[in-house]
């Protein structure tokens, strides 16, 4: 408010000046905004629609008819609404058995990946700590060169990791990245809570986890958010790992759906209406494994935005 | 002479006591801090077995490997890989399509998203600005599963976009089938997924202009599109050229792209759509040729490697920002 009130005062200021030499071009170049103004949220409310159809399009399918898609009837809107396919992935298959395992694995990998990248971020943001002179680089260099997909492949065969809960968690428990906006909060935060605690006879661990954490729940937030929707949507350690379907995560289930329809999509091979139920299937599996993310994310958004800016302001 | 001797020993002296008494310091430093040293125990082992391990796995890239066998190789093959992959046509071929589908999606992406951060900034009804933010965000959390998922949904020959064109009295185009459609669809895809989040860090260095700049602008006279050309661009200038350099950087590299890659392709487009690690992929994990896929690999992250401190080395110079 009083920002506008600054604004309309510097105007009148400007105008009280000025007026003689620039009104013509002010009052031009306000038509011109307004013209302007008008084009841009005309492509703004474009933008917003194309980005939106797709979505719309995916549970529109998902709830129409098999003939009315395989006509190209639907758009956002659906046609020969049924529920069909929603029962029978919900009820029949293992949809929701893979749907458990995609929450236990982001759950507990999560839970693991904050509490270790915060344990290597907190002795890494003290600057009187002298060998993180080593360490800092140790870590920041895996950045920039790594092992690459065979390697890594070949050393999760060889600690005989394949099929197991591990094999999915443990290539990504540790992100970089994240490691280092949590160092750079970490060393935002004032000293004198710490010594506060000390005083009071908290060890170091003590401090960590009952000064430290709990001030620095933004951050934590944070990268549960990061964290979480990396385990999430993650299909291809499932699809290197594990064999085992009793232990695929949904983003996996739903890859194979998408490959295999995609493969029997040949007139000659399958029947028409085959043809229809894999492509329903395809957009139900789809928004039931968005739901969750397309729910929350409204709320959470803020705090992805927050974790890029405290990246951004980095490097 | 005897002179000059006598300080020789005298440096010398003062280097050992240096020495020891920087051993001491440190022993002191450990005694001192070691409780909050052991909170680094279980995250750098960590690195050490998944992060360097792997990274000195790249050394069967030079020696044969045999599966089951020792993780580092049996016995040396020198070059032999390298030279095999350099003259293999499917190799130079992945490579140029990692090129030209990384650099067509920097030259589109790279303006659009500036534009795009620049018109939402002329957003002045903050309702309306959130708004569009959060829709825009919004693609950039979806898995690459869904994405590639509704991409073939959209794209099939019974989807909106054949049906659009259908009713125009057009043919269908069975576009995920048709290499030359590829890398249309790798860009345009990627701008629907990435425009709104490409354009954070451009709204936050705009969010961070003195506003007395455009004061003065205003006292001068500009326009409100002259206070773009005149303010906002030279003030974000270093964030573009940063941005820039580095995303040229990551040009030979194919981290991002492989997941939508792998999802979309098939051997019927192979021809534009094979990348790099798409290749490695193949060659390596499904066709069980370990070391060659490694050498592939392995060529790809030093060149990438290469090419970032090169990149890194010019944004310093530039703008005086950088990675490391």
């Amino acid at each position: 408010m009083s920002e506008a009130n600054a604004n309309a005062e510097l105007k009148l200021n400007v105008k009280g000046r000025e007026r003689k030499i620039k009104q013509g071009v002010k009052v031009k170049e306000s038509w011109q905004y307004r013209i302007f103004q008008v084009f841009n949220v005309i492509l703004m409310s474009l933008i917003c629609v194309a980005t939106l159809y797709p979505f719309l399009y995916l549970v529109a399918q998902s709830f129409s008819s098999e003939a009315a898609i395989i006509k190209g009837q639907v758009s956002i809107i659906p046609v020969g609404f049924n529920l069909t396919t929603y029962k029978s992935v919900l009820t029949k298959g293992d949809f929701l058995g893979y749907y458990k395992n995609t929450i236990l694995y982001a759950v507990f990998g999560t839970f693991f990946s904050v509490l270790f990248s915060a344990m290597l971020a907190y002795p890494l943001s003290k600057p009187n700590l002298r060998l993180n002179k080593f360490f800092v680089p140790f870590i920041i260099f895996t950045m920039y060169f790594g092992g690459g997909m065979i390697p890594n492949y070949i050393l999760m065969t060889t600690l005989k990791l394949r099929n197991t809960v591990f094999a999915f968690i443990l290539p990504g428990l540790i992100g970089t990245y994240y490691v280092l906006l949590m160092k750079s909060f970490f060393a935002s935060l004032p000293h004198e809570l710490e010594e506060a605690g000390e005083i009071d006879g908290l060890s170091k661990y003590g401090v960590f986890f009952r000064i430290v954490l709990p001030i620095s729940k933004p951050i934590v937030a944070t990268m549960v958010l990061f964290y979480m929707a990396g385990y999430w949507s993650n299909w291809f350690n499932a699809f290197l790992y594990l064999e085992d379907r009793s232990k695929w995560p949904v983003a996996y289930h739903l890859r194979q759906i998408i490959i295999g329809a995609s493969t029997s999509a040949d007139p000659g091979a399958a029947s028409q209406e085959t043809m229809q139920i894999a492509a329903n299937i395809k957009s139900c599996s789809m928004v039931l494994m968005a739901v969750p993310i397309i729910c929350v994310y409204p709320f959470i958004q803020k705090y992805f935005v927050q974790g890029m800016m405290l990246g951004g302001v980095k490097g | 002479m005897s002179n000059n001797s006598s300080e020789n020993v005298a440096e010398e002296n003062a280097k050992k006591v240096n020495a020891s008494a920087w051993i001491k310091d440190m022993a002191k430093h450990l005694k001192k801090n070691w409780v909050i040293y052991t909170f680094l125990i279980i995250p750098v082992a960590y690195y050490i077995v998944f992060r360097y391990v792997p990274m000195f796995g790249n050394i069967i890239a030079f020696r044969k490997y045999v599966a089951g066998g020792n993780l580092f190789g049996e016995q040396w093959s020198g070059f032999k890989y390298f030279k095999q992959f350099l003259g293999d046509p499917a190799f130079r071929r992945a490579f140029a399509n990692t090129l030209i589908l990384n650099f067509s999606y920097l030259l589109v992406r790279f303006p659009l998203t500036l534009i795009f951060a620049l018109l939402l900034n002329e957003i002045k009804w903050m309702p309306w600005k959130k708004f569009v933010q959060t829709v825009s965000y919004l693609p950039h959390f979806i898995s690459m599963v869904i994405v590639a998922g509704m991409i073939k949904e959209l794209l099939s020959t019974s989807g909106p976009i054949n049906a659009f064109l259908v009713n125009m009295g057009q043919q269908a185009i069975e576009f995920i089938a048709l290499p030359e459609w590829f890398p249309t669809i790798f860009v345009a895809s990627g701008i629907w997924q990435g425009l709104g989040w490409g354009s954070i860090l451009y709204l936050a260095a705009i969010a961070g202009i003195n506003p007395e700049l455009y004061e003065a602008a205003k006292v001068d006279g500009a326009t409100h599109f002259q206070q773009v050309i005149h303010v906002t661009i030279p003030c974000i200038l270093p964030t573009i050229a940063t941005l820039l350099i580095l995303d040229i950087g990551g040009m030979v590299g194919s981290g991002g792209a492989f997941e939508k890659v792998f999802l979309l392709y098939n051997p019927m487009t192979y021809e534009t759509s094979d990348i790099v690690s798409t290749y490695v992929y193949r060659m390596g994990v499904k066709s069980g040729n370990y070391s060659y896929a490694t050498a592939v690999g392995l060529f790809e992250g030093l060149l990438n490697l290469i090419l970032l401190t090169v990149a890194n080395f010019s944004s310093k110079k530039v703008s005086g920002e950088s990675l490391w």
